[in-house]
């Protein structure tokens, strides 16, 4: 495993292929807590802090209970991939509030609701899904840095979820103080803006004529 | 392999179960039920004006380190003795504070501008350009951030965009005193009814110019020489009431040329002393701030009617109930 590929991933996943803008996923929280920056703030390291546990935990699963050539029961269950994965994010995420909960309450107070609100976030499971398609051989034995790779692309696709949210947060404070024709007060603004730094966010990817 | 599957989930499943019950006896935080009795009473609106970060902090404050139960402004009485039930001791009453408005500018047409701000329509900003668009450089700013800023609905806008206070709904959480950049609302205990509604240190002249309602503090002083309690005094051209003395009677809101003195009280009657209740204690001699009651001790007491400033504190002390207005 050479280190450019690990740059590849991070740039990868916070930049070109964002999970928000390129691919769709979060966008509840992208439009819903992205009002004052504190808050998208806070969602986006709580973001970032459960996709990377989430990635470790379902890596875990996917090798050794669903996948043929590496699972304890020699047998190809990656059918149940998906019903897996989201049991698991959920005890996961619960767990990992108990202990901060007791740990560190400032963490705690820090994240405050946004840890059980993300459990059922299609970001988190889609990062999970999106490991298994980029990092592991379906039918073959797995790619041996496939562990590594799978917290990699977690921790950054928070990173980029956390940017597009912290960006999203800034323009509209701004636009609470802008002069914005009554018709397009509110969220239909905020879809447009979203459209626009959609667009911006493509440019990353480039151009192909 | 369907077994397999089956068998498979159900063990994660049991797994987990198992994990989580463990983990949750393992991390156990223990919470003091005070505290959650304490939140469920306190109003949850979050204001801050106890000075602690949220009904959720204070009620941890009072708990954990011992903070006063009286300090939380929405709930009042009602609350503070709820808190004391909870915490098992007594709450002492508290009066309850009001914002008030030293200013009587900041509408559309009672306004003098200096130029037309068409920038950022809050008084924040708006102070940030040349201090303020208004003539008066301590008068109000007229964008509202008192209105917006308030939880409680307690401030309303005229036709005339001028800023009212509501005294039933103001809680007096101090919110308003925060946003305004001139520092024009003062809390102030909900019995003072008299307000001096200037805050211009500017000189008489110049002040008077410069009110766009022509209702400027001009210092002349009359108030102060009127005021029988000395609770008026006159600094930087500008009178202010020492609300911890003023009694309200509302003689100086008679004598202030500019108008710039409110008083809240309609009418003052003039209060008797009915004779066959008189038991002669002399609490409301002791207690009257211009000595208008005369009287030996246990003989029936009177009112001088010229000294009286028709204040009614005597008809609040009087132990016996001897005192009435004259309807």
């Amino acid at each position: 495993m050479d280190f450019s590929t690990l740059f590849l991933i991070i740039i990868g996943s916070i930049f070109i292929n964002n999970f928000v803008i390129h691919r769709f996923l979060g966008l509840c929280p992208y439009i819903g807590v992205s009002k004052n920056m504190d808050s998208a703030f806070g969602m986006g390291m709580a973001v970032i802090f459960v996709m990377t546990m989430a990635s470790t935990i379902t890596w875990l699963i996917y090798t050794f209970f669903l996948n043929k050539a590496t699972s304890i029961f020699g047998l190809d269950l990656t059918f149940l991939r998906t019903i897996a994965f989201i049991l698991s994010i959920a005890v996961l995420v619960q767990f990992v509030e108990m202990v901060i909960k007791k740990a560190a309450p400032e963490l705690y107070k820090a994240l405050g609701i946004y840890l059980p609100l993300i459990t059922t976030n299609c970001a988190v499971l889609g990062v999970s899904i999106l490991n298994i398609n980029s990092f592991f051989k379906i039918d073959g034995t797995p790619v041996s840095a496939s562990f590594i790779k799978s917290i990699i692309q977690g921790a950054s696709a928070g990173v980029g979820f956390t940017l597009v949210l912290v960006l999203m947060a800034g323009i509209r404070e701004r636009l609470e103080y802008s002069k914005v024709p009554k018709s397009m007060k509110g969220m239909p603004i905020s879809f447009i803006i979203a459209g626009c730094m959609a667009l911006a966010f493509l440019g990353f990817s480039g151009m192909k004529f | 392999m369907l077994l397999v599957s089956i068998i498979v989930l159900s063990v994660l499943g049991i797994l987990f179960g198992i994990a989580l019950s463990f983990a949750s006896k393992v991390f156990h935080v223990d919470i003091d039920p005070k505290i959650e009795h304490i939140e469920e009473v306190l109003p949850g609106v979050n204001c801050g004006a106890c000075g602690y970060p949220g009904c959720t902090g204070y009620a941890k404050a009072i708990v954990v380190s011992g903070a006063d139960p009286t300090l939380c402004a929405p709930g009042g009485h009602d609350v503070a003795i709820q808190i004391a039930k909870i915490m098992g001791t007594k709450a002492s009453k508290k009066e309850r504070n009001i914002a008030v408005i030293h200013c009587q500018s900041g509408g559309i047409n009672n306004t003098n501008i200096k130029f037309e701000n068409k920038g950022i329509p809050t008084c924040q900003a708006a102070i940030l350009l040349s201090n303020g668009q208004n003539a008066c450089t301590y008068g109000c700013l007229g964008y509202n951030d008192c209105y917006r800023v308030c939880p409680f609905d307690a401030i309303s806008i005229d036709e005339n965009n001028m800023r009212i206070i509501d005294e039933d709904k103001c809680t007096g959480c101090g919110k308003c005193v925060e946003a305004c950049p001139r520092d024009l609302i003062e809390l102030v205990p909900i019995s003072k009814k008299v307000h001096i509604q200037c805050m211009s240190h500017d000189k008489g002249k110049d002040a008077k110019a410069k009110c766009g309602n022509n209702t400027a503090c001009i210092g002349c002083g009359l108030c102060v020489k009127k005021c029988p309690i000395d609770a008026i005094t006159l600094e930087n051209n500008l009178a202010t009431i020492n609300y911890e003395k003023c009694v309200s009677c509302g003689l100086c809101a008679t004598v202030c040329p500019t108008k710039a003195i409110e008083d809240r009280i309609q009418s003052r009657p003039q209060p008797i002393i009915i004779e066959e209740k008189c038991i002669g204690c002399t609490i409301c001699a002791k207690k009257c701030p211009v000595n208008a009651i005369d009287g030996e001790l246990k003989k029936a007491h009177k009112i001088d009617e010229e000294k009286c400033i028709r204040c009614g504190i005597c008809i609040d002390v009087c132990p016996k109930k001897a005192i009435e207005v004259k309807s």
